[in-house]
């Protein structure tokens, strides 16, 4: 188990706030190999920026806090890690792409200098024609003419300025991106373009990546590998081969495929999940998708489900207790 | 104007300002007045004697303005003339270096509470509002008073009294700064907390500032030259605007023009200073923009 890159063990991380205690993250468990590509999927409020944001240690001061768990980056403790170390980790080592491009740029920097600005943060033994240079040649990877680097972001266009985020994140050569919703903000040609653009580089730098999504076809197309999150919990993972031939779901992975669109088949209406995602101010005792799923039964309401595995796919609902959990 | 319009579109943001600005004639009036009035007083040596400044003639008092004396003479015999442009020295630099060393104290203070909050922020603001509660003139004549006369302790006193409105200015626009997106970008790059608040939080909120700087020029000017008048500011016989009124303000009924001449200079360049920063705040509003 220790050649893992990144190690996540039943994290529980929540935001105090004035008026309740939040449970962002319930135990929140996951591995991630290098240059392995992670889809991570669930819906608004299930606790994946906040996953994001726990990797880097960058929850809101104060606020938001880990009451419990592991996180293990390539031998390093990252809850214990100090200040010091975490700014090495983050932008060297640990990249992140965000949902907004167009306010994810300093509007007053120069893209170049933004990129720059990295590697002056990390290579300080670099010289500046050698950060230049690299500067210049990110950028032409990433597709932006390297004569527009003295222009700011205000003059891009969205898909533009994702590319040069996707720059930003990638001139150090990190061993792991986490991309958040990174083609959200962005119209569906331009998500093909920066996804393939994703993929591509990803293969050539050889870089671990977590993508985190609400779009089960950027999951397919893009990962390896999914973990399906509910209410700050993994309920389903696998290989996406495993998880997307239908042929075994979580109950809550069920309801997202049937509220997608299939144009195969001839269906009036979408099937939507009922109800919402449950209060994470209240969390109930037992399962947290029992008041939604339509499978329910007693035991459910009462006692929490582990992980049922079957090889590597594992899903965490009593339905498969009889078939993989022995 | 098709041309012009293509040539606005390729400019940078700086290049945007600058050309709304110069489409504002009154803020263009005022900017032409006072670095015509700034470069009068720096080349002064070259068309003033500086023995004029100080050189007493009893046989030439209250000469009325005219071919000798442009501006005429006071009770010593003194040239106005000389008098007005050495103290402009004094005065427009004073209020410069005045307003510079209250943003350097009031961004740097206002930057670091306005990013971090909580405890800093309140720290750093009641004391700020310590030194906003004493009225500004009060202030400085309470530090004059302390500390002792001179232009340098005047100067100390005025920035003091000065910093925590630009403080207050600072950390209102850096609030809202400080949950951008990029500032958090900056932060997954590994910056440092005073690297994202100097390079990427202050810049960004320095619009509102540069306007209440423009405009805190000309109410600088205008206190220094009140504490001359009072006698506390710049010791007589050193020239400056207001110690120049204070000196003349027996002798104004019998010779207006010793009065009205440095009154004029003040008020002239208080308002073209307030016309520069009218011009600078609405060529900041991007809301302006056409």
């Amino acid at each position: 188990m220790g050649e893992h890159l990144l190690e996540i063990e039943n994290l529980h991380v929540q935001y105090n706030t004035d008026e309740a205690v939040v449970n962002a993250l319930n135990g929140l468990t996951l591995t991630l190999d290098k240059g392995e590509s992670l889809g991570v999927v669930g819906e608004t409020g299930a606790g994946k920026s906040t996953m994001a944001l726990s990797i880097l240690k960058l929850l809101p001061a104060k606020v938001g806090e880990i009451t419990k768990g592991s996180i293990t980056y390539d031998g390093t403790d990252i809850i214990a890690a100090d200040n010091h170390t975490m700014r090495g980790i983050r932008g060297a080592r640990i990249a992140m792409i965000f949902q907004d491009p167009m306010t994810s740029l300093d509007p007053i920097m120069t893209v170049g200098d933004q990129i720059y600005e990295v590697l002056e943060l990390h290579f300080p033994q670099m010289n500046q024609a050698e950060k230049n240079q690299r500067v210049d040649e990110i950028l032409e990877l990433v597709g932006i003419q390297k004569s527009r680097r003295n222009e700011y972001p205000h003059k891009f266009s969205g898909g533009m300025k994702q590319r040069i985020g996707i720059a930003m994140a990638l001139v150090a050569e990190p061993e792991l991106l986490l991309a958040d919703e990174p083609t959200t903000a962005l119209d569906v040609t331009i998500q093909a373009q920066i996804l393939h653009l994703m993929r591509e580089l990803q293969k050539k730098y050889n870089t671990a990546m977590i993508l985190i999504t609400h779009d089960l076809g950027v999951v397919a197309e893009f990962c390896e590998n999914v973990v399906v999150v509910y209410a700050g919990e993994v309920i389903e993972q696998g290989s996406v081969e495993e998880v997307f031939t239908r042929e075994k779901n979580h109950p809550y992975t069920e309801g997202l495929f049937n509220s997608i669109p299939d144009l195969t088949t001839d269906v009036d209406r979408l099937i939507p999940i009922p109800g919402f995602m449950t209060d994470p101010t209240n969390l109930p005792k037992g399962c947290k998708f029992a008041s939604r799923c339509s499978y329910c039964t007693d035991i459910c309401r009462t006692e929490a489900p582990p992980m049922f595995a079957e090889g590597t796919h594992s899903i965490k609902c009593f339905l498969f207790q009889q078939k993989g959990g022995e | 104007m098709k041309n012009n319009k293509k040539k606005f579109s390729n400019k940078s943001q700086l290049g945007m300002i600058t050309f709304r600005f110069s489409k504002n004639k009154l803020a263009m009036f005022g900017l032409a007045v006072i670095t015509l009035l700034i470069i009068l007083c720096i080349t002064a040596p070259l068309y003033i004697n500086y023995e004029d400044v100080y050189k007493q003639s009893m046989a030439n008092r209250f000469i009325s303005p005219g071919s000798g004396h442009i501006f005429g003479t006071d009770q010593f015999g003194r040239d106005l003339f000389a008098r007005i442009i050495y103290g402009g020295r004094i005065s427009l630099l004073a209020g410069l270096v005045v307003v510079a060393f209250a943003l350097i104290l009031g961004v740097t203070l206002g930057g670091i509470a306005g990013y971090f909050g909580g405890r800093v922020d309140n720290i750093i603001m009641r004391i700020c509002d310590v030194f906003m509660a004493v009225p500004r003139m009060l202030l400085s004549m309470a530090v004059v008073a302390a500390l002792g006369q001179g232009t340098f302790k005047m100067l100390l006193a005025l920035s003091i009294a000065a910093f925590p409105g630009y403080a207050r200015t600072v950390r209102a626009s850096i609030m809202t700064l400080r949950n951008q997106e990029y500032v958090e970008a900056a932060k997954c790059c590994g910056t440092s907390s005073a690297r994202i608040i100097f390079k990427h939080v202050v810049p960004n909120g320095l619009g509102p500032v540069i306007v209440s700087a423009t405009l805190g020029l000309g109410g600088t000017i205008l206190a220094i030259a009140s504490l001359g008048f009072l006698g506390i500011g710049v010791a007589s016989p050193t020239p400056e605007w207001g110690t120049i009124l204070s000196e003349n303000r027996t002798n104004i009924r019998y010779y207006p023009y010793l009065g009205l001449i440095p009154g004029m200079f003040i008020a002239i360049s208080v308002m073209c200073l307030n016309f520069v920063g009218d011009g600078l705040r609405d060529a900041l509003d991007p809301r302006m923009k056409n």
